[in-house]
């Protein structure tokens, strides 16, 4: 059992839960992630660690309420337990050798942008970041990105805080005013990421994107998280989560997302990965 | 009085067509009256030759002995002091080749049913209000690793166990059992037997940690800083391999390894579970071994109106158990054999719709001994199916191997170890699939207990 040891609403759908895991506190490392199983009945459930604080022994998680698992896990309160609590699964964020980067994050997304962004300022890296979300009420971690970055971009699509418009605007206005990044790190909604890619591809910038398919175990066991990436199938939860963009069929990866939705086009609320909502959410 | 009909005592079984829509155990096993008649067919052999048959060694003509005696608790004891598992391997061992294959009463007529008084005398003692467990030696407080809790690392933590050392299981899953809780379906082997025998595991002390991936969370390495002197690694062969065939990342294709997992450890056939699982029609399952078996009797029991098992050599090639293939056929799956596929087919919406096979004959012995399918020229045809489940083998997971240097694998990634189950690093032992690659229960449970044998000589001479 995993205890909550702190939650916070960040904005009306998106939660912050601390879980204690000394284990994982001790392992985690930016750009990997965990999974959560609430009780005996429930779904594993991947989400990529937000945070960890080694002498305390706690991960952070931050999360959209958006299926049927995370919307009981954000029912529940500091002082709960979870039944298991599973990581670190995947690789980390890759820093080394990057001394100029941009971390582009949108919406939820930027729970995860952040401690790469952090790690890459820790790697002594210049670091630019640029989040994007659909307006003011759902902006999140403004002050914990500023803290970690050189320069940052806030967006919001319709004006309300920031600068209006999406992250692809402020990255290509970046990459056309001459910032010559070593990389480029998106983490978001599927067409997000899949925009981010198309943006950087003429400035031949080396872009990551940080996937989150269906999976069941985390371990390579499933083969549920198969992705193709230059043609070749990689299994995210080993071989990512983090993959070359300019490489990865996104078309493909929204269709398998898109496994448990009847054929009706009826979305089961109930079995909604993340993703997908954030997807919704950028359609919207 | 010897009992000398040429037959086994049949076991009961649920009808065909009840058992293939639900996921209740398909035999019921042995009432005493017909394990005490099945019994009396053993001759007690002063050589018996059953007993080599077996990869853990059960002293089978004593335990059948008690049977003959009614003394069922005498004849658990016997089995238990050499398996940890004897519910599991009643049911799911190849007896065939194994025990039963070297019976002499199989020369003229049916061998002795070992298998079904195993899982009699396993299943007889799980009923009974007294489960605890006596020979264990007095707890010497040297600290051994297991990794992974199924067949090799259970048998592996029992007897090191009893030896009186202490024993921690790291299983990377939510609930222990390894391949017994994920792979094999209830209606084969009910998950309550394998909660009993990690039930019995913790009677003896061993403490099992879920949850914890090695490799990931702790390292090889770090567990030696922990303060445990040797490892087990049994960490199985849980790598699912595809085809590399077009339209293999369609949606409705996805491997033996999670269909089975979402169904078996998930319950995907209970409604009180949240986990979701792919609505079905028509079900391809591509593969012959007994986990294509066991892909197709779930799809079958989930609701599916016809499922196919797709083979490229012929029935009598398939390496799934003959007691598995009738009992799939029985349910009505279909199997088409010599026949390949090609390309897997879907609609506008990525979704699989169909898949393109060709026929095969069988032509001269490949390297493994068996004839080699070859491919009839201009005889592909489209199998309607909605859903494509590969179950074409697993390999071992290299999580272990890629964090633990100076442990080294062979070219399928198997760990290398010697004649005493140590790998190249000291104090490292292994055994079962992630040393074999995928093989059967009571192989892992061998090696389990001979990697215990070594590791108790290992640290003896420490």
């Amino acid at each position: 059992m995993f205890k909550i040891v702190r939650k916070k609403e960040l904005n009306p759908s998106v939660t912050l839960m601390e879980i204690e895991a000394p284990f994982i506190a001790k392992k985690a490392r930016a750009g990997q992630f965990i999974i959560f199983r609430i009780d005996e009945q429930g779904e594993r459930v991947p989400l990529t660690i937000a945070g960890y604080d080694r002498e305390n022994g706690t991960v952070t998680i931050i999360f959209q309420k958006v299926g049927f698992a995370t919307i009981a896990l954000g029912n529940l309160n500091e002082g709960d337990y979870i039944r298991d609590f599973v990581g670190p699964l995947g690789k980390p964020t890759h820093t080394e050798g990057i001394k100029k980067v941009c971390v582009v994050g949108g919406g939820v997304g930027c729970a995860i942008a952040l401690p790469s962004a952090a790690a890459f300022k820790e790697a002594g890296a210049e670091v630019d970041v640029v989040v994007g979300f659909r307006n003011k009420d759902i902006v999140i971690l403004e002050d914990e990105f500023k803290a970690v970055s050189d320069n940052m971009y806030l967006m919001t699509d319709d004006g309300s805080y920031g600068e209006q418009g999406f992250v692809t605007v402020k990255l290509q206005q970046l990459l056309e005013s001459g910032r010559d990044y070593d990389a480029v790190l998106a983490i978001g909604p599927i067409p997000m990421m899949k925009f981010v890619c198309k943006t950087t591809e003429p400035f031949g910038v080396k872009t990551m994107v940080s996937l989150n398919p269906i999976m069941v175990d985390g371990t390579g066991m499933c083969g549920g998280c198969r992705v193709t990436v230059g043609g070749e199938v990689k299994f995210a939860c080993v071989d990512g989560p983090e993959f070359d963009g300019h490489k990865v069929d996104f078309a493909e990866l929204m269709s398998r997302n898109a496994t448990y939705r009847t054929r009706e086009g009826e979305v089961k609320e109930t079995h909604a990965c993340r993703i997908e909502a954030m997807g919704k959410e950028l359609i919207k | 009085m010897a009992n000398m009909s040429k037959t086994k005592v049949p076991m009961p079984e649920q009808d065909p067509k009840v058992r293939a829509r639900n996921f209740k155990e398909v035999t019921l096993g042995y009432t005493e009256e017909q394990a005490v008649e099945e019994a009396n067919r053993c001759l007690s052999c002063k050589n018996p030759l059953c007993v080599q048959g077996c990869p853990v060694n059960v002293r089978i003509p004593e335990f059948i002995k008690k049977i003959q005696e009614r003394d069922f608790k005498a004849a658990h004891d016997i089995i238990f002091s050499t398996n940890a598992l004897p519910a599991v391997t009643g049911r799911v061992c190849p007896q065939e080749t194994q025990c039963e294959a070297k019976c002499v009463r199989g020369i003229k007529g049916e061998p002795v049913a070992i298998g079904r008084l195993e899982r009699f005398v396993a299943d007889w003692n799980n009923r009974q209000p007294d489960q605890k467990i006596s020979g264990r030696k007095k707890p010497n407080g040297i600290k051994v690793a297991v990794v992974g809790s199924g067949p090799a690392g259970v048998t592996c933590a029992t007897d090191l166990a009893r030896e009186g050392y202490s024993v921690t299981i790291f299983e990377a899953l939510h609930t222990p059992g390894g391949v017994l809780v994920y792979g094999i379906p209830e209606f084969r082997l009910p998950k309550d037997l394998v909660k009993y025998s990690i039930m019995k595991l913790e009677h003896l002390g061993v403490e099992i940690m879920t949850n914890m991936v090695i490799g990931r969370v702790l390292t090889i390495d770090e567990l030696f800083e922990m303060g445990y002197k040797a490892i087990f690694v049994g960490s199985g062969a849980g790598l699912p391999m595809f085809m590399n065939i077009p339209g293999e990342s369609l949606v409705g294709v996805m491997s033996a390894n999670e269909y089975l997992t979402r169904t078996n450890l998930m319950k995907a056939y209970d409604e009180n579970y949240d986990t979701p699982i792919i609505k079905s029609k028509a079900v391809a399952v591509v593969g012959g071994g007994n986990v294509a078996m066991d892909a197709a009797r779930c799809a079958m029991r989930l609701g599916a109106e016809n499922v196919y098992v797709v083979y490229r050599r012929g029935e009598a090639e398939m390496p799934a158990r003959a007691e598995e293939k009738h009992h799939a056929k029985e349910e009505g799956i279909e199997f088409k054999t010599l026949c390949n596929p090609i390309e897997i087919v879907g609609d506008e919406n990525g979704r699989v719709c169909g898949m393109k096979c060709i026929r095969m004959e069988l032509g001269e012995p490949d390297a493994s001994g068996r004839r080699r399918p070859v491919a009839v020229p201009d005889s592909e045809f489209m199998l309607d199916v909605d859903t494509v489940i590969m179950s074409l083998g697993t390999s071992p997971n290299p999580l272990i191997r890629s964090t633990t240097p100076g442990l080294e694998t062979n070219r399928k990634g198997c760990l290398i170890v010697n004649e005493n189950e140590m790998t190249t690093r000291d104090g490292v032992f292994a055994g079962g699939d992630a040393v074999t690659g995928a093989a059967t229960v009571i192989l892992a449970m061998g090696a389990g207990k001979k990697g215990a044998a070594a590791i108790d000589a290992y640290l003896k001479n420490q």
